[in-house]
C-alpha cells in the first residue's frame, strides 16, 4: 500500500496540487496512524495533510474517489488474479515470469484474452505499470500508452505470428489468425480503457492547467466565445493572483520622521530614557482606478475582458469607476455592479455603443459631468484604439486630466505599428501618458493593472 | 520533550467528538480528525472558513475539554515579537544598573589596578539579559506550560509577513531562541491552532508547517444541534424552522451570509420575544439579527414571507 500512496501523491501533483515530500511524510504517518481501515476517515485525513487551500482540498478529494475507488476494484482482483494463475496448471508460469510478470508468450495472451476477468486486469495493471502510464497527461496520448502496454505484454510477438499465418494461406491458419486478431483487439481494448482511468486520475487536470494558460496567452480577437465559462475561471484566478501580490502591505516603519511626542510619553516610564522609539508612518494610498474604455466596433470585446478582470478585483480595488464611451460618454459603474458582466455589457452598449467615436467630446463629458472622478489617488486607465475620426482631440483636456491624475495609462488593441496611422490620434496623446502598451491578451491586460497596483505599494 | 501520557479525550477520533460536545461544541468528522492528527503528528493546525463558523470557539472548547490553559494571541497589523514572545522588563533593568552603580564600588573596591577591576567585574555573573527581566508573552507562557496547554493564534492573516516568519521556528520545532539568552524548548509541545479568514493569502512556509482544515456553513443537522446546545430554552418546532429559514437565507443573492453565530444570535433573540413558531411579521423585524448589512437585508425582507413558507415546508418534511 505504500506505493499506493506514493502514487496518490504523484497524481496529486499531477492535478496541480502542490505537495511537498514533507508532506508527502506526513501523509505516511497519518496513514500509520489512521490506517486503510475507514475509508471517510482516511479521507478526511489525507485532505487535513495533504490539501493546503480550498482548491486543493477539491481536487484532493474529487482524485480520493477516483483513485482509491480504482485501487480497491483491482487490490483484490489482484490476489484472485494470481491464485487463479497459480492454480490453473496448464499455463506453467515460472517464478520469474510472475515477478515480472510481463512479455507472455502468444498461448498466455490468448489465454489471458480469453479469461478475462481478474487474471487480465491484473496483468493490465502490471503493464501499465511497465508502460508508466501515470506519466498521460493529454487524452491525445491515449493511444501510444495504450501500445506500450500492450508492448510491454508482448503482443508483438503475436502479430508477426498472425502475419505468417495469413501469408501462409492455410484455412486452418486464417481461422487460427481470426482467433488471435480478435484476441488482439480485446486487449488492445482493455488496456484502452485503463489508460483512460489513468487519464482521468493523473492527466486531466494538468490537461486544463494547460489549457488555461493557453487562454491567458491568446489573442483576444482569436478567443471563442464558447470558451467563456473556461475564459472566466482563468480571470478570476488570474484577478486572485495580482490581489494576492498586491496584498502584502510592507511596513514603513523605523525610518522616516522620528515620533517625538509618542517617543517621550514612551521614555515616561522608563525614567526618561527613550528606550522605545516611535517614527512617523508614512500613509499609502488606497487604489483609485478610473477606466475610460472605447466601446465602439472592434476595441469592444477587450472592453469586456479589462472589465471583467477589473471587477474581479474588487477585494483589492474598491475605488473603482468606470465610464464608457462611443459618441458621448456615460457612467457604467451601477451597471456593472449591479448586473452580471454580459448582461450589463448589453446595456453598456445599448446605452452608448454604436455612435462614431469621438475622443474630444468623451473628455469634455468627463470634465464636465464628473469632475469629481479624478484626483491626485487617481490612476486613469483608458482602453481604445485613439481612432477619433478626424475630430477635435482636446489635448488642454487630456492635460488637465494628466495633471490631475496620478498616472495615465493608455491600453490599445492595435499593435504599435498602427499608432498614427490613418485617423489614429494616440501620438498626440501620448506625451501625457505614463506608459502606452500594446493589449492583446488576457496577461497583457493583467500586467497592466499589475503595473498601476505597484505604484501604490 | 518528554513524552506525557496522552490524555484519554485524545485517544480516538471519537473520543474528541464526545469531550468536545461535553463542552457545548458540536464537531465534525474532518474537524475531531484534524485535533486528533494535530495531537499525534504534533503539528499546528490552520483552521479556515468564513467568520463566525466557530473557529476561534474550537480552539476555546479545545481547552475546556482537556482542561488545557488557552494562551491566546489576537493578531493585527503591526504585531511583533515583544508582543508575542517575550519583551525585557526595561525598567527592572534600569534599576539594576541602578544599583549595580551603588554597588560597584564596594564590589571592586580591593582592586588596585584597573586591570584587576575589570577582572573581578567579568567574574560577576551577566543578569542584565537574563530570565529574571524577561517579560513572557502569549507564544513564551505557551511553551513554559509543563501540563500541556492549547495556543490559539486567532487571525493570523491579519498579522505582517515577517511575524509569520518569526512563528515558523515556534510551529515547527516547538522552540523559541531568544539571542541573549539563548533557545527555549517548551516542556510539552502545546496543541497550537491557528485562525485565518483569508484576508490575505498567507505564506507557502506557514502553510506547509500547517494541517489544514476549513469549517464551513454547517449542515441543517449540525446546525440543530448546535443551536440546541447553546439556547437550551428553545422549542423543538421553532428549533427546525429557524434552521430552515437560515439554511434558506444562505442561498439568497446577500453578501454577508448569516454564519452559525448568527443563528445562535437569532435564535436567543426569538427565545427573548417568546416565539414558539417563526411568524413573517417577526422574522421581518428581527431580520437585523441575523443579517448585518443594509442591503442584504432590504434584499431579504423584500421576500421574507415566500421564504417562511419554504421554510415551513423544509422543517415540515424534517420532522
Amino acid at each position: 500500500m505504500e506505493r499506493a500512496l506514493t502514487s496518490f501523491v504523484r497524481a496529486l501533483r499531477a492535478a496541480g496540487a502542490r505537495v511537498s515530500t514533507a508532506e508527502a511524510i506526513d501523509a505516511a504517518r497519518t496513514v500509520a496512524l489512521v490506517g486503510y481501515g475507514d475509508r471517510n476517515v482516511l479521507k478526511n485525513a489525507l485532505g487535513i495533510t495533504l490539501a493546503k487551500t480550498e482548491g486543493e482540498k477539491g481536487i484532493h478529494d474529487a482524485l480520493f474517489e477516483l483513485y482509491f475507488n480504482r485501487q480497491s476494484e483491482t487490490e483484490p482482483q489482484d490476489k484472485q488474479g494470481r491464485s487463479a494463475e497459480e492454480s490453473s496448471g496448464e499455463n506453467d508460469a515460472t517464478e520469474g515470469e510472475d515477478e515480472d510478470g510481463l512479455d507472455y508468450d502468444v498461448d498466455k495472451l490468448m489465454a489471458l484474452a480469453q479469461a478475462g476477468g481478474g487474471a487480465a486486469a491484473a496483468a493490465m495493471e502490471r503493464a501499465a505499470a511497465a508502460a508508466q502510464v501515470e506519466n498521460i497527461r493529454f487524452a491525445t496520448q491515449a493511444s501510444y500508452y495504450a501500445r506500450r502496454m500492450l508492448k510491454a505484454l508482448g503482443i508483438e510477438r503475436m502479430e508477426q505470428q498472425i502475419v505468417q499465418l495469413l501469408e501462409a494461406h492455410s484455412a486452418e491458419g486464417e481461422a487460427q489468425a481470426r482467433r488471435m486478431i480478435e484476441a488482439q483487439s480485446r486487449l488492445q481494448k482493455m488496456a484502452r480503457q485503463l489508460v483512460d482511468q489513468h487519464f482521468e486520475v493523473y492527466g486531466r487536470r494538468a490537461t486544463e492547467t494547460f489549457q488555461n494558460e493557453v487562454i491567458a496567452g491568446r489573442s483576444i480577437d482569436d478567443l471563442d466565445m464558447y470558451d467563456m465559462e473556461r475564459v472566466k475561471a482563468v480571470v478570476a484566478r488570474l484577478a486572485k493572483r495580482l490581489a494576492d501580490r498586491h496584498a502584502r502591505r510592507r511596513r514603513l516603519k523605523d525610518r522616516g520622521k522620528l515620533d517625538v511626542r509618542k517617543t517621550i510619553r514612551a521614555s515616561a516610564g522608563y525614567d526618561g530614557v527613550p528606550f522605545d522609539v516611535f517614527w512617523k508612518v508614512k500613509k499609502r494610498d488606497r487604489p483609485k482606478i478610473v477606466a475610460v474604455c472605447d466601446v465602439s466596433g472592434s476595441v469592444a470585446r477587450y472592453v469586456r475582458f479589462l472589465l471583467m478582470l477589473l471587477y474581479a478585483l474588487n477585494e483589492r480595488v474598491a475605488d473603482l469607476r468606470s465610464f464608457a464611451f462611443s459618441s458621448h460618454l456615460a457612467d457604467v459603474g451601477d451597471m456593472l455592479e449591479q448586473q452580471d458582466l454580459e448582461p450589463a455589457m448589453n446595456s453598456i452598449l445599448r446605452t452608448v455603443g454604436g455612435g462614431s467615436t469621438d475622443y474630444g467630446q468623451a473628455l469634455l463629458d468627463l470634465s464636465e459631468n464628473f469632475t469629481d472622478a479624478v484626483d491626485r489617488r487617481t490612476t486613469v486607465l483608458i482602453l481604445g484604439d485613439g481612432r477619433s475620426n478626424h475630430s477635435n482631440p482636446r489635448l488642454d483636456l487630456f492635460r488637465d486630466m494628466a495633471d490631475q491624475a496620478k498616472r495615465v495609462i493608455w491600453l490599445c488593441p492595435e499593435p504599435p505599428g498602427l499608432w498614427g496611422s490613418g485617423d489614429s490620434i494616440l501620438p498626440q496623446y501620448r506625451p501625457f501618458c505614463a506608459s502606452v502598451t500594446h493589449c492583446a491578451t488576457i496577461s497583457d491586460i493583467e500586467k497592466a493593472i499589475d503595473d498601476i497596483l505597484l505604484a501604490y505599494d | 520533550m518528554k513524552p506525557l501520557p496522552t490524555p484519554t479525550a485524545l485517544a480516538s477520533i471519537e473520543a474528541i467528538t464526545d469531550a468536545l460536545a461535553s463542552c457545548g461544541y458540536i464537531s465534525t468528522p474532518a474537524i475531531s480528525t484534524a485535533i486528533y492528527l494535530a495531537y499525534h503528528l504534533r503539528k499546528p493546525v490552520l483552521v479556515e472558513g468564513p467568520a463566525g463558523v466557530g473557529k476561534t470557539d474550537l480552539a476555546q472548547s479545545l481547552a475546556r475539554a482537556l482542561s488545557f490553559p488557552l494562551a491566546r494571541l489576537q493578531c493585527y497589523e503591526g504585531l511583533d515579537e515583544t508582543k508575542a514572545l517575550y519583551e525585557w522588563k526595561y525598567g527592572k533593568q534600569l534599576l539594576y544598573t541602578q544599583i549595580l552603580k551603588e554597588k560597584i564600588h564596594d564590589l571592586i573596591e580591593k582592586a588596585d589596578s584597573l586591570e584587576e577591576s575589570l577582572d573581578k567585574l567579568g567574574g560577576f555573573r551577566d543578569i542584565f539579559f537574563s530570565r529574571e527581566f524577561l517579560e513572557p508573552r502569549p507564544l513564551l507562557r505557551a511553551m513554559e506550560q509543563s501540563g500541556g496547554s492549547v495556543l490559539l493564534i486567532d487571525e493570523i492573516d491579519k498579522s505582517d509577513e515577517e511575524f509569520e516568519a518569526l512563528l515558523l521556528e515556534i510551529l515547527s520545532d516547538y522552540q523559541i531562541t531568544i539571542p541573549e539568552i539563548g533557545t527555549i524548548s517548551a516542556q510539552v509541545p502545546p496543541l497550537v491552532i491557528l485562525t485565518s479568514n483569508n484576508v490575505r493569502e498567507l505564506g507557502d512556509a506557514l502553510k506547509r508547517r500547517c494541517l489544514h482544515l476549513h469549517i464551513g456553513f454547517p449542515e441543517p443537522e449540525r446546525e440543530r444541534r448546535i443551536v440546541r446546545a447553546r439556547v437550551p430554552g428553545i422549542s423543538d418546532e421553532l428549533l427546525v424552522q429557524l434552521v430552515a429559514f437560515v439554511q434558506r437565507t444562505r442561498n439568497e443573492k446577500i453578501r454577508k451570509l448569516p454564519s452559525i453565530s448568527e443563528t445562535v444570535d437569532w435564535a436567543r433573540t426569538l427565545v427573548l420575544l417568546h416565539a414558539d413558531t417563526l411568524d413573517p411579521k417577526m422574522v421581518q423585524e428581527t431580520l437585523g439579527v441575523l443579517l448585518k448589512r443594509q442591503g442584504d437585508i432590504s434584499e431579504v425582507a423584500g421576500h421574507v414571507e415566500q421564504l417562511v413558507v419554504e421554510a415551513l415546508a423544509d422543517a415540515a418534511e424534517v420532522v
